[in-house]
């Protein structure tokens, strides 16, 4: 599969990037076009911002969707998960686990499980 | 033969009903965007192909979706609102002061002439303008900027702008709709802005019944050829304008409650207007359990039942602010939808109803389009 993202965008080759994967909820992927996961191109260092950042190149429909656009910060109703880590309240400038930049474990975004 | 088109939001996506000239039998599209809140659909007068759809909901936030065909496919365009200069704070519930949050987009209003230009009423409180079809969003500063901004309180719904009404006749005239500040008009096409209020009564509500500023306004229409002439449904009391919204005269008449959401204007009879009586602020159905839109044939005062093809009996819907729409065809297309998911639809002015589809999600909005 093809890893659309940062890498070119942020001057750097996408050799140098590394290819992650984010799980999206199910009304994320159908604005997005998407299966429930897609793979992404990050430019090191690979953070949360960095990785949203990518996501938001590559689908800018999910533009504000995950972030608030005013703030940049994760919507109230969202949250991040690595494994059965929650970085929901992680600093976005913290490097992700490795296991994210091996593509061994996704990023996953969760929307809250509430609602009629 | 001419077509219509409705586009009809509901809680749980978008859906758009066709018909011929006849306007018997219907192609229900749809749904659009399921599962999202559509609070808005809404088409191009200069361009009926193009159309935007305002999509929303409490964990994603808003999104705008433009279509260029018809509806047949659709994009997700800019959703990009910034409150211009920082939030400032408006009045919360309490009383105390609370940011301005962008919450979703109530209302779409499309440029008589320009398919590019679109205004869009946001809640919290503000209009917003994109001149690149919805690609872009740009504050309307002078509304927010007004002395009673930080005043603004919410009602039930929230502190939502969500009536925009244009004038073909003066292009830099506006006016808009904020629940609950009331009306503000602008005459240099959304520059600068004052409150239109004068004559609004809102006893029992307002310390000042008669204030400048804090009406619990529900929606307004106008006929086209006549911009001076505005018709308001308010919380209560079905007002009418015959000066552009400087002054405002009570028209409830003879209506069994003067509270409801919804009002329109006939395409071809300036006089006459619709309004759905709901039975109060605290019980929103309709009176008696019966479903009835009332038309006044004389500008407001007098009011006659259109009960024929509604149900009139049982029924607790409600009928929302935006969810009641004209066609242009001869013999004027009525349309509305309802809370209980249902959509009717009159092809005589109102003499005549039938439902056009009965198992909707909550109907939220309704917009008719006269296509050749």
């Amino acid at each position: 599969m093809t890893a659309p993202g940062a890498g070119a965008a942020d001057g750097l080759s996408t050799e140098e990037a590394v290819a992650v994967r984010v799980r999206l909820p199910a009304q994320l992927r159908a604005l997005a076009g998407t299966g429930a996961e897609v793979r992404l191109a990050v430019a090191p260092p690979l953070t949360q911002r960095r990785l949203l950042d990518a996501l938001e190149r590559a689908y800018p429909a999910l533009g504000g969707t995950v972030r608030d656009r005013a703030t940049g910060c994760r919507r109230p109703f969202i949250r991040y998960f690595v494994g059965e880590d929650d970085l929901s309240d992680a600093s976005p400038d913290c490097h992700l686990p490795p296991a994210v930049g091996t593509a061994v474990e996704a990023f996953v975004v969760v929307g809250a499980m509430a609602g009629g | 033969m001419s077509r219509v088109r409705l586009l009809v939001g509901t809680r749980k996506g978008g859906f758009i009903l066709t018909a011929d000239g006849t306007r018997l039998d219907w192609t229900i599209a749809g749904p659009f965007f399921g599962g999202w809140e559509i609070y808005h659909m809404a088409g191009s007068p200069a361009d009926p192909q193009r159309m935007w759809a305002s999509q929303s909901n409490g964990w994603f936030g808003q999104v705008v979706q433009r279509s260029d065909d018809g509806g047949a496919t659709w994009e997700a365009v800019g959703n990009d609102f910034r409150y211009e200069g920082g939030p400032g704070d408006h009045l919360w519930y309490d009383g105390s002061p609370r940011p301005f949050e962008l919450t979703r987009i109530w209302h779409f209003e499309p440029s008589p002439g320009d398919p590019d230009l679109v205004w869009a009423g946001a809640q919290d409180a503000a209009l917003f303008r994109s001149t690149d079809g919805g690609g872009s969003w740009s504050e309307m500063t002078g509304l927010r900027g007004h002395p009673s901004a930080a005043g603004w309180q919410p009602g039930a719904g929230g502190l939502c702008l969500h009536t925009v009404l244009l004038s073909e006749a003066d292009p830099g005239r506006m006016l808009v709709a904020i629940s609950a500040a009331g009306v503000f008009r602008s005459d240099d096409s959304g520059s600068t802005w004052r409150p239109s209020n004068r004559g609004l009564s809102s006893d029992g509500v307002l310390a000042d019944p008669d204030a400048d500023v804090g009406h619990c306004v529900h929606h307004l229409a106008a006929h086209p050829s006549r911009p001076d002439v505005v018709f308001m449904q308010k919380h209560w009391d079905v007002m009418r304008s015959d000066d552009g919204g400087s002054s405002w005269r009570e028209v409830s008449g003879n209506l069994p409650s003067d509270f409801g959401f919804p009002i329109a204007v006939h395409a071809h009879e300036p006089e006459t207007v619709y309004v759905v009586p709901i039975k109060s602020d605290s019980e929103h159905y309709p009176p008696e359990g019966k479903l009835r839109v009332y038309r006044s044939r004389t500008g407001g005062d007098e009011w006659e039942p259109l009960t024929t093809g509604l149900p009139q009996r049982d029924c607790y819907v409600n009928v929302l602010r935006d969810a009641m729409a004209v066609d242009q065809l001869e013999g004027c297309g009525v349309y509305f939808g309802t809370t209980g998911g249902q959509v009717y639809a009159s092809a005589d002015g109102g003499g005549t109803w039938a439902a056009v589809v009965s198992n909707l999600p909550a109907v939220l909005s309704v917009e008719a389009q006269t296509l050749p």
